[in-house]
């Protein structure tokens, strides 16, 4: 803390002022999960006191079937729209970087429309466009998913599209040209060297569109019937009884598989890698 | 250099147009097999365009290039038998240097022994012997370009063409470059052609040069005669430094010539120039060729005698300007009629033999056979 050698100005960490305010800033960001996480192992019903050391409530959201379902569900879902919206966002993004064609920017603002459209404005949207097409309810697991499986991959792909989109901008397109010019077809130039260079990207817009499937809760809301509950959907209903340390804990779990799962990802495509792709 | 009289690239014709933009006007020429050709001209000119419309990136809007003898219209980037070295040599980040060299063979589906027998040669053919696995961001400029020629010289194409190779490099590496490319191209026998602005690349490497203006062939001409006889107003002083002054032609025979320069004064020549009589015409004098005398003419009237009648091939002036080179020295001379010419002189010496200064009042004379008459 107190250091003997001067403190230079960019060295910005070693001056008390900023040490605070840094942490405040990680208090306020941090606190109220922490809380949330200490009080899953709290030896009592209600949720304000502190009774004692118990993991009876992990014991029992798991064996909450219908907890365990909805996380299942949640995961399911969470994993097949980003898979496709990695798909139609990153073959959007190379579409609209590589070609001119009419009406390219409307294309484009349209594209980005479910990002700025409030989501209860395309819950209830969805809500009308599922009963209108008389969609099919009761179908076997998962296909039962397929109605909010299709909502999120709608405000999914443009996240994606957009972080590929700005990865592509970075680009050399010379380096496709040399790969057709040694004899590469289109598409074994984008294989060899456009994958590669928006891979970064790719990755980062897999983690976007799988957190904002895992935790979305209104759109999800709309779109989901009797049986098809989703983590966000359940916890809400077990909140609007009483807060139980049970909510407490499932959310630990679903907090701790997030964050490994960003880890994972993290480690494989490299922190920098995933900087570079914005 | 083995020059034969076959072209290997004959392009008939080509003009592009984007949109309203012509970029490449109607031009024909041929390159012929073995021999290093550029293509110089200014930025925009459309040098780039016909280089990339030989490697097949863009298709002539009229007009026909051929390699080889074959028509190469319809004919993918990836089917023709040349490669490209891309000015910003393009070369895959995510590849380590042997994955580079490499990635055509490997297309190509050649097998894996003789890639790594090729993969080797093509690097110890330029120089980068022990680098086989470095990735190219722990690489200088100079050294990505290396991998660049490689990469290109590994497929044996017929013609490599290469997009203003040495600009990128520092003004050192760049001199060692330019002879190393012209080595390069004597000993692997490939056609090269060279797309570039800078005229000392142009003059050093060539065997051929066409200087493009505004998407038309300005000349076409080995280096020495781009020089010594450019065709008109737009080589001469594109390439080089000159002096051009405005005239006209008042004696026209097969063996001698004279232009009267209200700027300059008489310009006598000792060739023939077949221009009509009285046409409006310009003389172009090269600084290193103007000779520089003390005050007072009697040197330089007598030098000027030697080959010329008498009062021509003679001006005088003050000096306005001076920038000492190491090599040479340049002096900006004010005329007497005003204009400003540019005349070089070697430090032969340590000083300054003859001690010009500002303000100096100084004679010229030139040889009867270093001015250029030039029609347009």
């Amino acid at each position: 803390m107190f250091n003997r050698t001067a403190i230079a100005p960019l060295e910005y960490t070693r001056t008390l002022w900023m040490r605070s305010w840094v942490g405040l800033i990680m208090l306020f960001l941090y606190a109220p999960l922490i809380v949330l996480m200490i009080f899953s192992f709290n030896d009592s019903k209600r949720n304000v006191v502190w009774k004692g050391f118990t993991l009876k409530y992990y014991e029992k959201a798991l064996n909450n079937d219908s907890l365990v379902e909805a996380m299942v569900n949640s995961l399911t879902i969470a994993f097949l729209a980003t898979i496709i919206s990695l798909v139609i966002g990153a073959l959007a993004a190379v579409m609209l970087w590589r070609f001119r064609f009419p009406f390219k920017g409307l294309v484009e603002g349209t594209m980005s429309l479910p990002i700025i459209v409030p989501e209860i404005c395309l819950g209830v949207a969805f809500l009308i466009f599922f009963a209108m097409v008389d969609w099919p309810t009761d179908l076997p697991w998962p296909l039962n998913l397929s109605a909010i499986t299709i909502a999120h991959i709608t405000f999914c792909f443009p996240f994606v599209a957009m972080v590929v989109r700005a990865r592509l901008a970075s680009f050399n397109k010379e380096e496709e040209e040399a790969a057709k010019d040694l004899g590469a077809t289109e598409w074994q130039a984008f294989r060899d060297v456009l994958l590669p260079h928006i891979k970064p990207s790719l990755v980062a817009g897999a983690l976007l569109a799988f957190t904002l499937s895992l935790d979305d809760f209104v759109i999800t809301f709309f779109t989901s019937g009797p049986d098809t509950i989703t983590f966000p959907v359940k916890v809400y209903s077990m909140v609007r009884f009483s807060v139980t340390p049970e909510v407490n804990a499932a959310s630990t779990i679903l907090i701790i598989l997030t964050v490994a799962l960003t880890f994972i990802a993290l480690k494989y495509q490299g922190v920098k890698g995933i900087s570079d792709a914005h | 250099m083995t020059e034969t009289k076959i072209p290997i690239i004959q392009i008939r014709n080509v003009s592009k147009r984007f949109g309203k933009v012509t970029a490449v006007d109607n031009v024909s020429l041929d390159i012929r097999a073995g021999e290093f050709f550029v293509l110089l001209g200014p930025s925009g000119c459309g040098k780039t365009t016909l280089l990339r419309m030989i490697a097949g990136f863009e298709l002539p809007t009229e007009g026909q290039i051929l390699i080889d003898g074959q028509d190469m219209s319809l004919v993918p980037p990836n089917k023709r038998p040349v490669n490209m070295v891309f000015q910003s040599y393009a070369v895959f980040p995510h590849m380590n240097v042997t994955d580079n060299v490499g990635y055509g063979l490997r297309i190509a589906g050649v097998s894996k022994g003789e890639i790594r027998d090729r993969v080797a040669e093509a690097l110890q053919l330029v120089k980068l012997g022990g680098f086989e696995d470095r990735m190219p961001d722990q690489m200088s400029g100079g050294q990505r370009q290396r991998v660049a020629l490689a990469r290109s010289l590994v497929m044996r194409p017929k013609v490599l063409l290469l997009d203003e190779p040495l600009s990128a490099l520092d003004a050192k590496l760049r001199a060692q470059m330019q002879f190393e490319l012209a080595d390069l191209q004597d000993k692997v026998g490939i056609t090269f052609v060279t797309v570039t602005h800078d005229q000392d690349e142009a003059l050093s490497m060539a065997s051929r040069v066409a200087v493009i203006n505004k998407g038309e062939v300005a000349q076409l001409a080995p280096p020495s005669d781009l020089y010594e006889y450019p065709a008109n107003r737009f080589v001469a002083d594109f390439v080089g430094s000159v002096n051009i002054f405005e005239g006209t032609l008042t004696l026209d025979e097969p063996d001698k010539a004279a232009v009267d320069c209200p700027g300059l004064g008489k310009v006598y020549l000792n060739h023939g120039v077949t221009g009509p009589h009285g046409a409006n015409v310009w003389i172009a004098l090269r600084p290193e060729k103007i000779y520089l005398h003390v005050p007072g003419e009697g040197k330089a009237v007598r030098a000027a005698a030697q080959d010329a009648p008498d009062g021509h091939n003679l001006a005088r002036g003050t000096i306005k300007g001076m920038s000492y080179l190491g090599d040479v020295t340049l002096y900006d001379i004010q005329l007497e009629g005003g204009q400003i010419i540019r005349v070089s002189r070697p430090n032969l010496s340590r000083h300054d033999q003859d001690d010009f200064t500002w303000e100096d009042k100084v004679s010229m004379h030139w040889r009867a056979d270093s001015p250029v008459v030039l029609l347009s």
